[in-house]
């Protein structure tokens, strides 16, 4: 059988798989023991998958959240839209690929989806630079909002980013900029919006799609300030302290729903979104027609004022006379 | 004899002595920039801008009040704001031991000022980050600050003018921090629709979420000169490429060139400047602008 990739910590789940199928593979597999020995094994495998997924460290959901096989945004677009029209480039500079956008319908809905595309395999990621935007995508994603805006249909980003891009170019042509200028148009936007983080939620550059009526993530997504290997080489100045820094950052979606960053995490299969993207895509889906529905039910401006609490709230201070923290 | 010769002069006859023991505080300063050994009154009566090589010092919230706003006209809001440490923190140090560190030495509570004053006579909302409290970077309090601010001008119709200098998102409260950048993007915007003016001078530095949030959003953009300006650090860029950086690379020289803010401005001519913007940014000179500034 190929070998499929695996993180560390998964490694006794894929060698039992791997016995499992070849067992099944055997000549013999129609023989009562063989049988029964492929159904202990499957009972095991369960046992252990729930063993290893279910306590997943804050680091181990960063890897899973990185995994190659993890469905990409275009994975998603398929199964859960449909007519999708790409529309390109940001009018100003050249087309990002590592944001993609257009117009699409969720069931009947027209809507601009436009989300962070990483690539689905080494050539494409490569085309797509890892899913890190430069400027130029920014403005392509600023561009679609306002279409969104315009004509009144409902935005749906996705956000899967380790970051916006680190380099000469970008911050030459404005990457603070166009971020700065994500937010804010986002905060203004006349129309309903729903972000969801499929994958990695890293920084500024992910929020720049995330200022929204209603933001979701998915159970082994990640949301944080600042990546893990970054936190570590600052305070550590040492990259393998990344999964002390995971911990510490509270980046998981069971974290940011208690402190509600985030307004529902959508689970997985065990093991993870690509062990059955279907499954998951048509649970986004479902999410994102029940939100809609909500949201569209609600007047332009009461979404507009709403968004704008809902950002507002965030924070979290002491307006005492005296501090809490000095010791 | 010009001031520099006899500095030199100084200099050399102090050298002994100088090496011997640390420069004593108070009188004279190195510049770090430069290296040069500098009346500190020198500096002080420079509006802290080295009299050899030009660089400028990092300044205070209060010193940024007093260089900026008409005398005695600000007025501090939101002070009862204190920080605290939502996440429990540890990471080399625990976090509360960074705030508690950055009180005592700089005297304050966060690295934010925020209140009302004048400037040239017109009344203004005014905040400002100081790097000297963990590196004037952005947590709750500073986000809520700035909020408040600009909610305030929105309400009261007035001009915001922000001076940052600041090394981004406050790593120490996660999440939290990352999302400062998208609440004072949100009030910005409301005081940009409400049609109201909005100065944003960067100072030396200004990078990561404090750039790419509000302080990149002014109708106008000042920077002071040879600031760091830039979204990602340069030493983060520095691995992303494993290459040296062009010269001059995130100056504001170089940001100037780019496009990315309208002007650069020598301390001295900040108030100056800003005066003339706001004055010419309203449609018409109101007689009380111009009462203000015949006095």
């Amino acid at each position: 059988m190929s070998r499929r990739y695996y993180i560390d910590f998964e490694r006794p789940v894929v060698e039992m798989e791997d016995q499992l199928e070849e067992l099944k593979k055997l000549p013999e597999a129609h023989k009562p023991d063989i049988i029964k020995e492929i159904k202990f094994l499957e009972d095991q495998i369960t046992k252990l998958k729930k063993r290893v997924y279910k306590n997943l460290t804050a680091w181990q959901q960063v890897q899973m959240s990185r995994h190659p096989d993890r469905p990409d945004f275009v994975r998603y677009l398929d199964l859960i839209f449909d007519d999708f029209i790409e529309l390109h480039g940001d009018r100003t500079y050249g087309d990002d690929l590592a944001v993609i956008g257009g117009l699409a319908k969720l069931g009947e809905q027209n809507i601009v989806v436009v989300g962070q595309e990483k690539g689905k395999d080494t050539h494409d990621r490569l085309r797509r630079n890892f899913g890190m935007p430069h400027p130029e995508g920014y403005r392509k994603a600023i561009r679609l909002f306002k279409l969104a805006g315009k004509f009144n249909l409902p935005l749906i980003t996705i956000i899967d980013t380790p970051g916006a891009f680190a380099g000469v170019g970008a911050e030459e042509r404005g990457q603070a900029q166009v971020i700065a200028k994500c937010l804010s148009t986002l905060s203004s936007l006349p129309t309903p919006t729903i972000a969801v983080n499929i994958g990695e939620g890293g920084s500024g550059g992910a929020l720049a799609f995330g200022v929204c009526d209603r933001v979701f993530m998915l159970e082994n997504a990640y949301y944080s300030v600042i990546t893990p290997e970054g936190c570590a080489a600052i305070l550590w100045q040492d990259k393998e302290k990344a999964p002390e820094a995971a911990e510490a950052l509270a980046l998981t979606a069971k974290k940011l729903l208690k402190m509600g960053i985030v307004d529902g995490v959508i689970k997985e299969p065990l093991g993870g979104a690509h062990r059955d993207p279907k499954s998951t895509a048509g649970k986004i889906g479902e999410i994102l027609k029940k939100t809609l529905g909500d949201l569209l039910s609600k007047p332009v401006d009461e979404l507009v004022a709403l968004r704008y609490e809902r950002v507002r709230q965030f924070g979290v201070f002491s307006d005492r006379q005296e501090s809490e923290i000095i010791t | 004899m010009p001031f520099t010769d006899w500095l030199k002069n100084r200099t050399q006859k102090t050298q002994e002595a100088a090496n011997k023991r640390a420069v004593p505080d108070g009188i004279w300063s190195k510049c770090t920039i430069c290296g040069k050994t500098i009346f500190q009154k020198d500096i002080l009566n420079n509006f802290h801008v080295c009299p050899e090589c030009g660089h400028h010092f990092g300044l205070s919230g209060h010193e940024r009040v007093m260089m900026l706003l008409d005398d005695g006209s600000f007025s501090a809001t939101e002070e009862d704001l204190w920080p605290k440490d939502p996440l429990g923190f540890i990471g080399s140090k625990p976090y509360r031991q960074s705030l508690n560190n950055a009180i005592e030495t700089t005297g304050r509570r966060e690295a934010v000022t925020t209140g009302f004053g004048r400037i040239k006579g017109n009344k203004v909302g005014f905040g400002v980050l100081d790097f000297r409290f963990i590196a004037g970077s952005m947590g709750s309090v500073v986000g809520e600050k700035i909020a408040r601010l600009f909610e305030a001008a929105t309400s009261e119709r007035l001009p915001v003018i922000t001076v940052v200098s600041s090394g981004g998102a406050r790593m120490q409260e996660g999440v939290l921090s990352l999302m400062q950048m998208a609440k004072t993007a949100a009030t910005v915007e409301q005081h940009n629709q409400a049609g109201l003016p909005y100065i944003s001078i960067l100072a030396n530095p200004t990078t990561g979420g404090v750039l790419a949030s509000f302080a990149s959003l002014g109708d106008i953009i000042i920077a002071e000169p040879k600031a760091l300006i830039g979204f990602a650090g340069p030493r983060v860029i520095e691995q992303t490429l494993d290459e040296k950086l062009p010269k001059g690379f995130q100056t504001s020289e170089s940001v100037l060139n780019h496009g990315m803010v309208d002007m650069i401005v020598p301390r001295d001519e900040l108030r100056e400047t800003v005066g003339r913007l706001i004055s010419g940014l309203s449609p018409v000179s109101s007689d009380q602008n111009l009462g203000d500034q015949v006095v």
